[in-house]
């Protein structure tokens, strides 16, 4: 938001470009958990683009983010995050789009530089002097990236060289401390901002990795279909075998989040007592169903009675119900949660 | 008025809706009319922020319950008028 608000008040066209990778916080999280219903529902990079009067360009990366998740060729942070390949790869896809070779989008304007909101030392591996750099030169940007927030601490770039940004005015901030961005936002007139970046990211999430590291376990390869990472942000995910486990609504946007699935997955619902919707995910015998339902009926307003019936509804449409006895907490294994 | 092409987002998560929106408006021509069905609720917000910055009309924002077998519950069916 400050870069490109500094780069529109030097008279030059911007338009915003925001990826989606299927793992991005904002917006999934919210639409799908009610309890986050109490605060203003919005997705940031639009609402910056509104602040701005600049259009913004929404773009999914889903299947080409694949490869960059799965063979990060600079490795991964403290979870499975591989926030400088990430890095690398979206200002690589901002050249393109800059080329018009992609989408086509942007084509019409023919853009001559990218400029990223990104400070010398403020995240410990895409944000360090020696990366940065690295970024330019890997993404193919070369001196087409511009950092207008710390562009002082870094080499000159083609915008600067050709007068079409003045580089005098523009910063020289670095390291974690993000009190200079904040008073240079409330100079610029903004009282309000989105969130930093890190926290945007469920890769950054150790419980969203260890999901993931399970689900790759259990599918045997290291691969992902759209609905298994969305699949990951939802529910309780309980896996008392291997090759099967169960993922359990919390509340009830989950529960109707969930319900969506009913076509793909074996599905579970107490009958008898009120209690979350749930998705058996893998392959489960008649014995594991059971079990399922005796689990199911724990998370059930039931869970102290000495019965609860369960329906369990197959994706064709087929259903059997099944009277369980609820287990017991101390029954419920501390290894079947899944990233707790 | 009738809507001209339809943008099915039911079960989608937002940003996705509003990328499928942005993806069919690119190959319509201006003055075509648009639904957008969706069930996030975020939609309300990003579809109608997401034409206000790329000047498309929002023409109109329903809400309405889905029944039956296949049923999605609530839907939000938004109207859109391409502009150019």
């Amino acid at each position: 938001m400050l870069a490109a608000k500094v780069i529109l008040d030097q008279g030059v066209a911007v338009e915003g470009v925001n990826f989606f990778t299927g793992f991005c916080v904002e917006g999934h999280t919210h639409a799908i958990r009610e309890k986050h219903r109490v605060r203003p529902k919005r997705n940031n990079a639009l609402w910056v683009a509104e602040q701005l009067g600049i259009k913004l360009h929404i773009i999914d990366v889903i299947d080409e983010y694949k490869d960059v998740l799965l063979n990060p060729k600079h490795g991964y942070g403290a979870n499975l995050n591989p926030c400088l390949d990430c890095k690398v790869f979206m200002v690589g896809k901002a050249v393109e789009l800059c080329a018009g070779s992609t989408t086509g989008l942007l084509d019409e304007h023919d853009f001559d530089f990218i400029i990223t909101g990104e400070v010398v030392g403020q995240r410990p591996k895409s944000q360090r002097r020696e990366t940065m750099p690295l970024i330019a030169r890997e993404s193919g940007a070369d001196d087409r990236l511009l950092r207008p927030l710390c562009a002082k601490h870094l080499p000159e770039t083609l915008p600067e060289r050709e007068g079409w940004v003045d580089r005098s005015k523009l910063f020289d901030f670095h390291g974690r401390n993000r009190k200079p961005q904040i008073e240079l936002a409330q100079k610029l007139g903004f009282s309000d901002w989105a969130q930093p970046a890190g926290g945007c990211c469920f890769l950054t999430d150790a419980k969203y990795s260890a999901k993931l590291s399970d689900l790759w376990r259990a599918h045997g390869t290291r691969d992902y279909e759209l609905d298994d990472i969305m699949l990951l942000k939802v529910g309780r995910h309980l896996r008392p075998a291997a090759g099967w486990k169960l993922i359990i609504g919390r509340e009830h946007g989950e529960n109707r989040y969930l319900e969506g699935y009913r076509k793909q997955f074996v599905t579970l619902r107490p009958e008898s007592h009120k209690g979350p919707v749930c998705l058996v995910d893998g392959i489960a015998s008649a014995t594991d169903l059971q079990l399922a339902a005796r689990i199911l009926a724990r998370y059930s307003q039931g869970r102290d009675a000495t019965e609860v019936t369960v329906s369990i509804t197959q994706p064709g449409g087929a259903c059997e119900k099944l009277t369980v006895v609820p287990l017991r907490a101390e029954e419920i294994s501390r290894d079947w949660h899944v990233g707790a | 008025m009738s809507a001209l092409e339809t943008v099915d987002a039911r079960g989608l998560l937002c940003p996705l809706p509003v990328i499928r929106t942005q993806d069919a408006i690119k190959r319509l021509a201006p003055g075509t009319v648009l639904e957008v069905l969706a069930t996030d609720a975020g939609t309300l917000q990003d579809i109608p922020a997401w034409c206000r910055v790329h000047g498309h009309d929002l023409l109109r924002i329903e809400e309405y319950e889905e029944t039956g077998e296949d049923a999605w519950g609530q839907i939000i069916r938004i109207t859109i008028r391409v502009c150019a």
